[in-house]
């Protein structure tokens, strides 16, 4: 009986495996036939005005890397207080609120700063999109950092403060060094995870058709204009939004598998 | 004149309703070894990590009594009374420690050495290097590394590593060295060269070494001190200690009866 029963949760488990990794592979096939199939180097050197994604590609990493200019240094400083300053309540505080933060719908975010960037400055900008990216991002770092410095053996403060270092250059020099792999993969990961997100910017920068570096108006976005040119009744539109999916699926891959690779050879 | 002078000293930690340690009366004396050695969990280490503040990490111990430091001017003061951050660093650069694990900074060999010597504020690269290799050469080591100073500190061995951490707290040229059994997480080859190496230090500085190993002890110490259940039982010569010890503790402990 026993056996029976393990039998069959062992089958339903396997079953459950594959027909999840059937549907990823469905999705990563019909992208992949999709994508290709409209893809030619010409997206690369031509602006979406011109049938091309260069503007939107470079406009989502502006938008990513601004997002990342101001939220690593936030998160990392937040993480390293909760870790090596935090006593207790504050600390947990401030942790509690990060995990909320950590599962906010992204659309949330989104609305958050519609209302306490856009409206007040009177319109979407690429500065309300690299904001919303780095509350999302903001929470990632943070968790990371508290999580990798936490791995620190204690010796090795005590070792740094035996030799006369202060308590916060035991942290610069060597803590956050020998955690440094660790957080460098979070970091990336949480990049990785920003680069494809569109809710965020979908009423904060929303996207352009043009190239720009103006970030005080609405910016060109990958993302945004997926979603725009998906919803475009002709064909060609809706094949630029296939190959523009096929982008950026592959630029996620390529940071993920980066990330990976730094962490397997660190270690 | 003892460098280190322990004087009623009892310590408590924080949370903890008695002391780890009661009214301990001990002295480090100048450029001899001085073996700490007892049971787990007898106070040894809260003895050792006194005399350098280093519990100081966490806050909320309390300690009573008084640790009097000799320091080269003949100046004495009482390690218990300070306060500063200047004074805390001063303290730990005379008095320097080396843990059980290995803990080698995850940077060069050549910065490990020299990170004391910044932080006491060396900064002219000649000296810097100078005594960096002075410190490997005191810290039989030189030999091993010279060609890849720049290499990191995480490529060494074990033993390597420790003698690292020697050389590094050796660099600042301190006036004590603690050892928290540096030797227990190391081969007998390694263990070998390090009992050579501090014998050899102590030429130089004064040694105070906890250790679970009897054999070391009576192999490389001058004194010893029997610590139980945070009583200090008995210290003496380490040769009356292990050859006709006064207190039956002691000989019940040395000769292996408990422990
Ligand atoms: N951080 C702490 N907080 C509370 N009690 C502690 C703390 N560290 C040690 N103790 C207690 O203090 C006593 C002495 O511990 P200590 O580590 O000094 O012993 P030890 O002689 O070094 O032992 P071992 O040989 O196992 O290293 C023990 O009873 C221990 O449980
Ligand atoms: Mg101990």
């Amino acid at each position: 009986m026993r056996l029976l029963i393990n039998k069959i949760f062992l089958s339903l488990s396997v079953l459950s495996a594959l027909i999840g990794l059937a549907f990823l592979a469905w999705i990563l096939i019909t992208l992949f036939i999709k994508g290709l199939g409209s893809f030619h180097f010409g997206l690369f050197l031509n602006d979406l005005i011109d049938g091309g994604l260069r503007n939107l590609i470079i406009g989502q990493f502006i938008l990513a890397g601004l997002a990342s200019i101001i939220g690593i240094p936030l998160g990392m400083a937040a993480g390293i207080y909760i870790q090596e300053y935090g006593q207790g309540r504050y600390a947990n505080i401030i942790r509690d609120l990060s995990d909320i933060m950590m599962s906010a719908p992204s659309i949330v975010i989104g609305a958050f700063v519609y209302a306490v960037v856009v409206v007040p400055t009177g319109g979407t900008s690429g500065f309300a999109g690299a904001i919303a990216l780095a509350i999302m991002m903001i929470p990632v770092v943070i968790n990371t950092t508290d999580n990798m410095l936490s791995l620190v053996p204690r010796e090795l403060r005590e070792a740094g403060i035996a030799l006369g270092a202060s308590k916060y250059k035991v942290i610069i020099d060597i803590v956050i060094k020998a955690a440094k792999v660790g957080i460098m993969t979070g970091i990336l990961l949480a990049f990785a995870r920003i680069i494809g997100e569109t809710a965020p910017l979908l009423f904060t920068s929303e996207t352009s058709n043009y190239f720009s570096l103006n970030l005080t108006e609405s910016f060109p976005s990958l993302t945004v204009s997926i979603y725009d040119l998906a919803n475009e009744p002709e064909e060609a539109s809706r094949d630029l939004a296939w190959a523009a999916s096929f982008i950026l699926t592959v630029l996620v891959l390529i940071i993920n598998l980066s990330g990976r690779f730094i962490t397997r050879n660190k270690k | 004149m003892p460098v280190l002078n322990i004087k009623k000293f009892s310590f408590t930690y924080p949370g903890v309703d008695h002391p780890s340690l009661k009214n301990i009366n001990l002295p480090i004396k100048k450029n001899k070894i001085t073996a700490l050695i007892g049971p787990s969990g007898c106070g040894k280490s809260t003895l050792l990590r006194s005399m350098n503040r280093i519990h100081d990490l966490y806050p909320g111990n309390k300690y009573e009594g008084k640790i009097e430091f000799t320091d080269e001017n003949k100046q004495i003061s009482d390690i218990l009374d300070i306060k500063k951050e200047n004074e805390f660093i001063e303290l730990r650069q005379k008095i320097g420690m080396i843990f059980q694990k290995p803990t080698p900074f995850p940077m060069s060999i050549f910065d490990n050495v020299a990170y004391g010597l910044k932080i006491a504020g060396v900064k002219n690269k000649t000296e810097l290097a100078d005594r960096v290799e002075v410190a490997l050469k005191g810290s039989a080591l030189w030999k091993e590394v010279h060609d890849r100073l720049n290499k990191s500190a995480m490529g060494l061995s074990g033993g390597q590593q420790q003698r690292l951490c020697i050389a590094r707290a050796v660099a600042v040229k301190p006036e004590v060295l603690l050892f928290d059994e540096p030797t227990s997480a190391l081969d007998p080859i390694s263990t070998g060269a390090i009992e050579e190496l501090i014998v050899e230090l102590k030429k130089d500085v004064s040694i105070a070494i906890v250790t679970h190993n009897m054999q070391q002890a009576s192999r490389i110490s001058d004194y010893t001190a029997f610590m139980y259940l945070g009583d200090l039982v008995e210290y003496d010569k380490t040769e009356n200690i292990f050859l006709n010890p006064k207190e039956k503790k002691t000989e019940d402990y040395i000769t292996g009866r408990f422990g």
